[in-house]
């Protein structure tokens, strides 16, 4: 009975299963109340594809990154474990897949075997290696772990606390959550047509993973003197890697199901035998290729000739706290949605096009829907590639002899929209709430003529640029509620040497 | 001339034919009582929520014991305790089986050095006290400016609280009712649905300055029961003190000022802002607390015009001196 269970397939379903729940896990303890000392960011730092890309980009290999030297250290030996036993995107599109396919045996042979599409995730690759060998780093669109991770904090975990209230207190809410909710979507209901089509076809990480596994020690072999050609193994074959011909091992997911599926015991794993059946190296057209990395080397300097936030300070690109000077910023962010999920007053947010193109879902500070908690730097100590750099409270607060607080931006007041300036109505709620001691935000009385003939006292509220940290909790707490009268704007912020204004500061 | 032996088989049985009637009459009777019953001359549906009030939460009176004690000490359980020991004892003021509900100020993210929230040793006191007067319950409630959960963990509070035995609950965002407040600024406001829970209110503020009201103490730190869109209130903040004062009558209130904020409130900051007062306030006149904690911001009754609307409304005495007063060290 038990030896029933400790099956190959079972044995890598226990390890997809417990991976998969680590993953939810993990991203679920990245919160203010219960992240303590937990690796939050495991799942990121495991992934080559990040740390590649970001090495290429800033030629560092930031700290947690270096743990997927794990992973590529296995590939090389083991081939691409990491899809099928590791990878909670895999997984899910594992899961998908089976729930959504039901394949008949005819089927399994035309959907389940190799095709020359699969060859895409290679060329994709090659396009974004290329893109940030030249100094832009975009790998996060379609990595993996960034895009589940991203999909979780900005889609999935609100959509799933919306109407419960089980996972956070106050109903998170971002900008283009549904957007992002359905890009996901449609990668899992891509597993209708072609099971796993997302680890087969598009998968950059998937790719880089094959280019390590090119000479594998341990791999998946076919005994071509039990085989009886049945076909039979592509029933549930994974990788879409023709274990019942000439098997491609930069494909194989080592799901192990050919072995579980095979009548005859004809599939082994382990060191190649001499009956196996030849096998199929990587074979990716090179004329392909050259094109992908080609139409990098053309995209890079049109994205460089065009407005975005690392060529011109965008009043909207609010960064968090620690971030790196913009230009570094967007060669390290890999858009993973980490600090959005772990921003305790949901203002951090998944740009659209504020930042530019090459800015997309980086995260900025929208401070009419949250504010940069003054006391809080969990930002800084969860971001995956040093784009935010980790803070300490006295670093971000400027505590230290000699120290100065750390800005992200600086306050404005529109003095047309300000009830105290523009229709003589008591207010100052801004001063109240502003952390800084002394506080930025400072009044002046001023007796105002009224409408009636008589006459008023009131207390109309400024800004002190050298004290103002451009926190935003002024501009999300201002009663005018749909466009604040005090409002944030970039300017100023530590990490910048040119977005300026004052000469002394 | 047709033949008798013309006759057709009908096409359906009389049988059918009368169930196929009924049906259909049934469907058409459906459609347009359905129509009849959801016909509205209005776009929308109008939900009439349930408006409630707030119960009073007072004791009856006693002159037996003094209206307002003072306190003053380094040990702010002891301090605590002396001061509910004189003025009658948890046990005039919690029925065994009680719900008590405790309203300290955690609006802010700032630890207790700071004096912007609550200090927690007095909090945790008082919970003691209310479990030793066997409470049934015993929660702590506030709904911060700051994010709720940073506010309770470093204000020290939420630590404090658990350890004593008490229960932080805080109000997620479908837990406000709307309550009406019968006030001449406030009417309906959405007001944390624990308030409605709780048979006793313990008012626990903290003395701090705040530069549109002048301080912020006992009948301010009631701001802290409402939802909405609490910055509106700062319109005419005077006006909102008063009727909160008024709606929310508060079985005991026990002013920390063993830590003042004395400039750049209510938020703070800065140790310089802070000086040390070791005091501790306790009464049932929420409005002789509140005027008895104005000289540590060197305040006067006069400069503070919620205190006189109070009075005006009948909620308490401004003159603290002419209450049975008992002061004492511990």
């Amino acid at each position: 009975m038990i030896r029933r269970f400790f099956t190959l397939r079972n044995i890598r379903r226990t390890y997809a299963v417990f991976f998969l729940s680590l993953f939810v896990l993990l991203l679920w303890l990245t919160n203010f109340g219960r992240m303590k000392g937990y690796e939050t960011g495991l799942f990121l730092e495991l992934d080559p594809l990040a740390a590649l890309a970001s090495f290429l980009t800033s030629w560092t290999l930031y700290k947690g990154l270096a743990l997927s030297l794990v992973i590529v250290v296995g590939t090389l030996f083991l081939g691409r474990f990491f899809c099928s036993w590791i990878c909670p995107m895999g997984i899910v599109n594992q899961v998908a897949g089976s729930l959504f396919s039901r394949l008949r045996a005819a089927d399994t042979v035309q959907l389940n075997s190799w095709r020359a599409l699969y060859n895409l995730k290679y060329y994709i690759l090659v396009f974004f290696l290329l893109l940030a060998a030249f100094g832009s780093l975009q790998t996060g669109l379609l990595d993996p772990i960034p895009f589940i991770t991203r999909a979780f904090a900005v889609s999935v975990f609100p959509g799933a606390n919306y109407g419960q209230g089980w996972l956070y207190l106050k109903q998170p809410l971002f900008q283009g959550g549904t957007l992002l909710g359905l890009i996901f979507l449609a990668v899992i209901f891509a597993n209708r047509f072609v099971p796993r089509f997302w680890c087969r076809a598009v998968c950059p990480l998937g790719a880089l993973l094959g280019l390590f596994s090119f000479r594998p020690l341990l791999r998946i072999w076919r005994d071509v003197e039990l085989c009886t050609d049945c076909k039979k193994c592509l029933a549930n074959c994974h990788g879409g890697c023709d274990p019942h011909s000439a098997l491609r091992y930069t494909e194989c997911h080592l799901c192990m199901n050919c072995i579980e599926d095979c009548p005859e015991n004809a599939i082994h794993y382990g060191l190649q035998g001499p009956s196996s059946s030849v096998q199929m190296p990587l074979d990716v057209s090179r004329r392909r290729l050259i094109e992908s990395a080609l139409a990098g080397a053309v995209l890079y300097p049109v994205m460089k000739s065009t407005i975005s936030s690392g060529t011109t300070a965008g009043h909207q690109v609010i960064r968090p706290p620690g971030s790196i000077a913009e230009g570094d910023f967007l060669r390290r962010c890999i858009k993973c949605g980490e600090c959005m999920k772990v921003c305790p007053t949901n203002a951090i947010q998944p740009a659209l096009f504020e930042a530019g193109l090459e800015g997309l879902w980086t995260p900025v500070l929208i401070s009419r829907i949250g504010y940069c908690e003054y006391n809080c730097i969990l930002c800084s100590r969860v971001c995956p590639t040093g784009a935010i750099t980790p803070l300490t409270v006295e670093k971000k607060l400027g505590k230290g002899p000699g120290q100065k607080p750390l800005k992200i931006g600086t306050a404005f007041y529109d003095r047309g929209r300000c009830l105290p300036w523009a229709m003589n109505i008591d207010c100052i709620v801004c001063e109240e709430v502003c952390p800084t001691s002394p506080k930025a935000i400072w009044f002046q009385d001023f007796e105002v003529q009224l409408r009636d003939g008589g006459t008023k006292v009131l207390k109309r509220p400024f800004v002190d640029p050298k004290l103002c940290i451009g926190c935003g909790i002024c501009e999300t707490k201002c009663p005018i509620r749909d466009k604040a009268a005090v409002r944030v704007t970039s300017i100023g912020e530590t990490r910048s040497t040119t977005n300026q204004m004052i000469l002394k500061s | 001339m047709p033949s008798k032996n013309d006759k057709k088989e009908p096409l359906i049985s009389r049988r059918q034919f009368l169930l196929r009637t009924a049906a259909t009459c049934g469907l058409a009777a459906t459609a347009g009582a359905w129509g009849y019953v959801f016909y509205s001359k209005e776009p929308v549906r109008r939900s009439e929520a349930k408006i409630v009030t707030f119960r009073d939460y007072r004791i009856q009176e006693s002159k037996v014991f003094p209206q307002l004690v003072v306190v003053h000490g380094k040990d702010a359980e002891k301090m605590v305790r002396a001061a509910i020991e004189k003025i009658g004892g948890m046990g005039r003021f919690v029925s065994p089986g009680d719900k008590v509900l405790l309203k300290p100020n955690v609006a802010w993210d700032r630890q207790p050095e700071q004096a912007a929230n609550t200090t927690p040793g007095i909090v945790a006191a008082v919970v003691r006290l209310c479990l030793e007067a066997r409470a049934a319950e015993v929660w702590v409630t506030d709904v911060p400016v700051n994010d709720a959960s940073r506010c309770f963990a470093r204000s020290g509070i939420g630590e404090a609280v658990k350890r004593s035995g008490g229960k932080v609950r805080l109000a997620a965002e479908n837990d406000f009712v709307p309550t009406d407040l019968r006030g001449e600024a406030l009417k309906v406001w959405p007001v944390s649905a624990i308030y409605h829970q709780a048979d006793k209110l313990i008012n626990l503020p903290i003395v701090k300055h705040h530069s549109l009201s002048k301080c912020t103490m006992a009948m301010k730190n009631l701001y802290g029961s409402l939802g909405g869109q609490r910055n509106r209130l700062h319109q005419d903040i005077n006006g909102s003190i008063a009727d909160l004062a008024a709606a929310i009558r508060p079985t005991l209130t026990l002013m920390d000022a063993t830590r003042v904020l004395r400039r750049n409130g209510p938020t703070g900051g800065n140790l310089s802002d802070v000086s040390i007062e070791d005091t501790v306030i306790a009464g049932v006149d929420l409005v002789a607390v509140e005027a008895y904690g104005l000289r540590f911001l060197d305040l006067k009754v006069e400069d503070i015009p919620f205190i006189g609307l109070a009075e005006k409304r009948g909620i308490g005495l401004s003159d603290w001196r002419s209450l049975h007063v008992a002061e004492m060290n511990v």
